[in-house]
């Protein structure tokens, strides 16, 4: 059928370009990057095989850490404000409540050790640098007492229903001190004048960014930020696998609201305009049959 | 005054008045068209469809998009995406629609060079479509400022600069066309207004004449012949209908039309529903920041081609800059093809394929333009940089060796 090869040689020719501006382009404009690392390996300062004591680290969080953080889900409140919390450490410290269930153990343990390092933000504080992180390492504090703190605050995060409600709460705990999501009408627990002075960055409302940066970045950035953005002042999170397609899922949930209602009217769309082809394609027979 | 006996009918009411029964042999029922056409010729009543789809969505957009810098951009992605009862839907049909529009005129414009549809009568039906190629050119660029993300501003910002290359006057015309010295909210209602006043309406105006310059050299057909339509006519009338060289736009032209209508309708909605990021790029769901240059800016991919002819000059010959050869390049390809009818000097009206030298010009044409729009997109570095500027050549020396090419075939077929 002479009609099928012209639309073969079309298909090719359009097949050929859209490979090119789309896959291809893409793939030179985004290289691969090394895959995301949820054991966060490089990080090897505390001995996580300890098992940790749970009211030794009650003790060692109340006496360290709640004078920054509230942890409202153990009865702690913030201590001030946030715009006062803000103005005495640059961002407010987030509230512990979820940190057992969201952070990694391996980058929790590590990050109590030593912030900076597991952020990455090394760059930005170097050992014997004018600018000193608003947190304190506890490198002080034994292998046995970091993983005490950490046993404790795994034992009071709380049981979060599946799905929206854990997905929000875990955006809020790990990015809401410095992200808003306006489409979500959530507000940065830090005002943003003091959140850009603090990074040197604003750290952008994240309402779109599904959309435009799309999961699969997301799912490399966030994990560590330096990989695919080297030298940006955000620092890794150490969210753990779940926690983190948890924080994708809301930015999926309030940047593409009407996914779902898309691709089910989809569905319908098409099988209607497959029936109105097919009835067009009958009534052409017929028509063309008297004239052929 | 014409004498006017009482109506039987409504019909009849308004057939006394409006001349309907004669109007409706004119424009469908004795409207003739070649019966030796293919599925390429079904091209122009699907850009008449997605235009009108264009409209319409476009018209849904209107009620609820602000034209402010600080409201556009939460406009088209909050209230349009997310909050009006399927906004999101207008949203889609109408930005992939202005992007699936130029791969169809594309594939119209091209049957029209493989076919010679151009020449010998039918001028002006190839000047007023390239007519309403620029228009075209020129609504999509408009449209894709309004939602005012960084790829609008960027793009924007890329195109309105290269008018600053025009020698004397350039620097003052870039303030005039963004009425301002960036590009800034008053940039963004002027190209609003041209979006949805001014452009759709001298583009139904082009459709019009379009239209009408079709009329009296009549459609072309798969072999370029030329009969006498009015006896292929009568032939059909009088219901040899097989014998007949001629059909009826309505029905029977039109039937096919549908036909392929309803086929390409589906994968413009497989593109709408599911795979619209080329046409809806993820770069612009970050809102415009002048401040912040995206890491690669390019055009839509209708405009990768002429983007790239200007790009692919990029150092200096014989003491003209670089710069000024890409505005030279890229201000002939836009216009080359105007010329067509007259740069083709061989007489004969047949498909490429059966034209001893045309052919290669045309699939020539065809690989250059694809590479040009490949590396338009691709980071102007490297090899990618000699890439462009040797198919830019190409594109260039092309279009010099047209009429060469054409009056040596000429000279071969013998004037046929
Ligand atoms: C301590 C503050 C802070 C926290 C917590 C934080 N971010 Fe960020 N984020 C920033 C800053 C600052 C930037 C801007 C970086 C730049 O421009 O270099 C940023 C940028 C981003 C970007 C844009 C990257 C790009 O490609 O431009 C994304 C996406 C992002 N953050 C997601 C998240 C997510 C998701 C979380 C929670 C899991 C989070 N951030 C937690 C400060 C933070
Ligand atoms: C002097 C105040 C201060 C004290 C004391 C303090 N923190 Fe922090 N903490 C902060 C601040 C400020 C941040 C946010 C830093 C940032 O995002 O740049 C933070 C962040 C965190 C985070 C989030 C890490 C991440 O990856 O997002 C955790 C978990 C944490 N602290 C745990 C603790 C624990 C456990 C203790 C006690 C052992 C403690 N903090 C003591 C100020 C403090
Ligand atoms: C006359 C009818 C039209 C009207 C009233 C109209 C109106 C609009 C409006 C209000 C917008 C902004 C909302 C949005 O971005 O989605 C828009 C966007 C746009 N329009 Fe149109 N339009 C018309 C025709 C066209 C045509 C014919 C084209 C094709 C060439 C076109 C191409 C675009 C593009 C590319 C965008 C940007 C879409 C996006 O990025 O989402 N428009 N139009």
């Amino acid at each position: 059928m002479k009609e099928l090869k012209i639309l073969a040689v079309i298909a090719t020719l359009v097949g050929i370009t859209y490979y090119g501006i789309e896959p291809y382009a893409h793939h030179v404009m985004h290289p691969e990057v090394k895959a995301a690392d949820f054991t966060f390996s490089d990080l090897k300062n505390v001995d996580t095989k300890l098992a940790g004591n749970v009211t030794n680290g009650q003790v060692l969080v109340e006496a360290n850490c709640i004078a920054c953080h509230a942890i409202e889900k153990a009865g702690h409140p913030a201590m001030m404000p946030n715009a006062d919390a803000a103005a005495s450490y640059g961002v407010v410290p987030p509230d512990l409540s979820h940190a057992g269930r969201m952070y990694d153990k391996n980058y929790l343990a590590n990050f109590i050790f030593d912030p900076v390092s597991a952020m990455h933000l090394s760059h930005k504080y170097p050992v014997g640098g004018t600018k000193t992180f608003p947190m304190p390492s506890y490198n002080w504090m034994t292998g046995q007492e970091i993983m005490d703190v950490v046993a404790y605050l795994q034992s009071i995060s709380p049981k979060v229903k599946e799905g929206s409600e854990a997905n929000k709460a875990s955006f809020e705990a790990a990015c809401g001190r410095c992200h808003s999501m306006k489409y979500g009408q959530l507000e940065a627990t830090t005002p943003v004048d003091t959140i850009k002075t603090y990074m040197g960055a604003t750290p952008p409302d994240l309402s779109q960014y599904i959309k435009s940066r799309g999961e699969h970045y997301l799912h490399g950035f966030i994990n560590d930020p330096q990989v695919l953005l080297a030298g940006t002042s955000m620092p890794r999170v150490g969210l753990n696998e779940k926690a983190q397609e948890e924080v994708i899922a809301y930015m999926e949930e309030t940047g593409d609201r009407k996914k779902a209602e898309r691709e089910a009217t989809g569905i319908n769309v098409m099988i209607y305009t497959f029936i109105f082809a097919m009835l067009a394609y009958l009534w052409k027979r017929k028509i063309w049959s008297e004239v052929h | 005054m014409a004498e006017f006996k009482q109506a039987d009918s409504l019909y009849e009411w308004f057939d006394q008045r409006l001349g309907i029964d004669k109007f409706v042999k004119v424009m469908m029922t004795e409207y003739w068209i070649p019966k030796n056409i293919n599925f390429l010729w079904a091209m122009g009543v699907l850009l008449t469809v997605m235009f009108t789809i264009l409209l319409v969505s476009g018209i849904f957009l209107l009620m609820y998009y602000k034209p402010d810098m600080n409201m556009a951009f939460d406009s088209v992605n909050y209230t349009i995406m997310q909050e009006v009862g399927y906004g999101w839907l207008f949203r889609h049909i109408h930005a992939v629609g202005a992007s699936v529009v130029f791969l169809i005129i594309y594939i119209h414009m091209f049957t029209g060079i493989y076919y010679g549809s151009y020449k010998k009568g039918r001028e002006l039906i190839w000047i007023s479509g390239m007519l309403l190629f620029v228009l075209f050119s020129a609504e999509g660029f408009s449209g894709y400022m309004l939602p005012w993300g960084q790829m609008s501003y960027w793009a924007a910002y890329v195109i309105t600069e290269i008018f600053g290359g025009i020698p004397v006057i350039g620097g003052d015309l870039v303030v005039w066309i963004r009425g301002n010295f960036y590009v800034s909210d008053s940039t963004l209602t002027r190209f609003f207004m041209l979006h949805v006043l001014l452009i759709p309406m001298a583009i139904l105006g082009a459709i019009v004449v379009h239209f009408y310059a079709l009329r009296f050299p009549h459609v072309n057909n798969e072999e370029g012949e030329f009969f006498d339509f009015d006896k292929e006519a009568d032939k059909y009338l009088a219901g040899d209908k097989k014998g007949s060289k001629v059909v009826p736009f309505w029905p029977v032209f039109l039937s096919k039309d549908f036909f392929v209508l309803g086929f390409f309708l589906l994968f413009f909605f497989y593109l709408t529903f599911f795979h619209y990021d080329f046409a809806m790029d993820p770069v612009n769901f970050d809102k415009a920041d002048g401040l912040k240059t995206p890491a690669h800016i390019y055009p839509e991919w209708y405009f990768l081609w002429s983007y790239e002819v200007l790009r692919g000059f990029f150092f200096e010959i014989a003491g003209v800059s670089g710069k000024s050869l890409g505005l030279i390049a890229f201000a002939i390809a836009n216009a080359i093809f105007f010329v067509m009818p007259w740069l083709d000097r061989s007489p004969m009206v047949k498909p490429a394929n059966q034209r001893p030298y045309f052919k290669y010009w045309f699939w020539f044409l065809i690989a250059d333009l694809i590479v040009l729009t490949v590396y338009g997109k691709l980071p102007p570095t490297g090899a990618n940089a000699w890439v462009g500027f040797v198919s830019s050549m190409t594109f260039l020396v092309l279009f010099i060796a047209l009429p060469f090419i054409t009056k040596a075939e000429a000279k071969k077929v013998g004037g046929k």
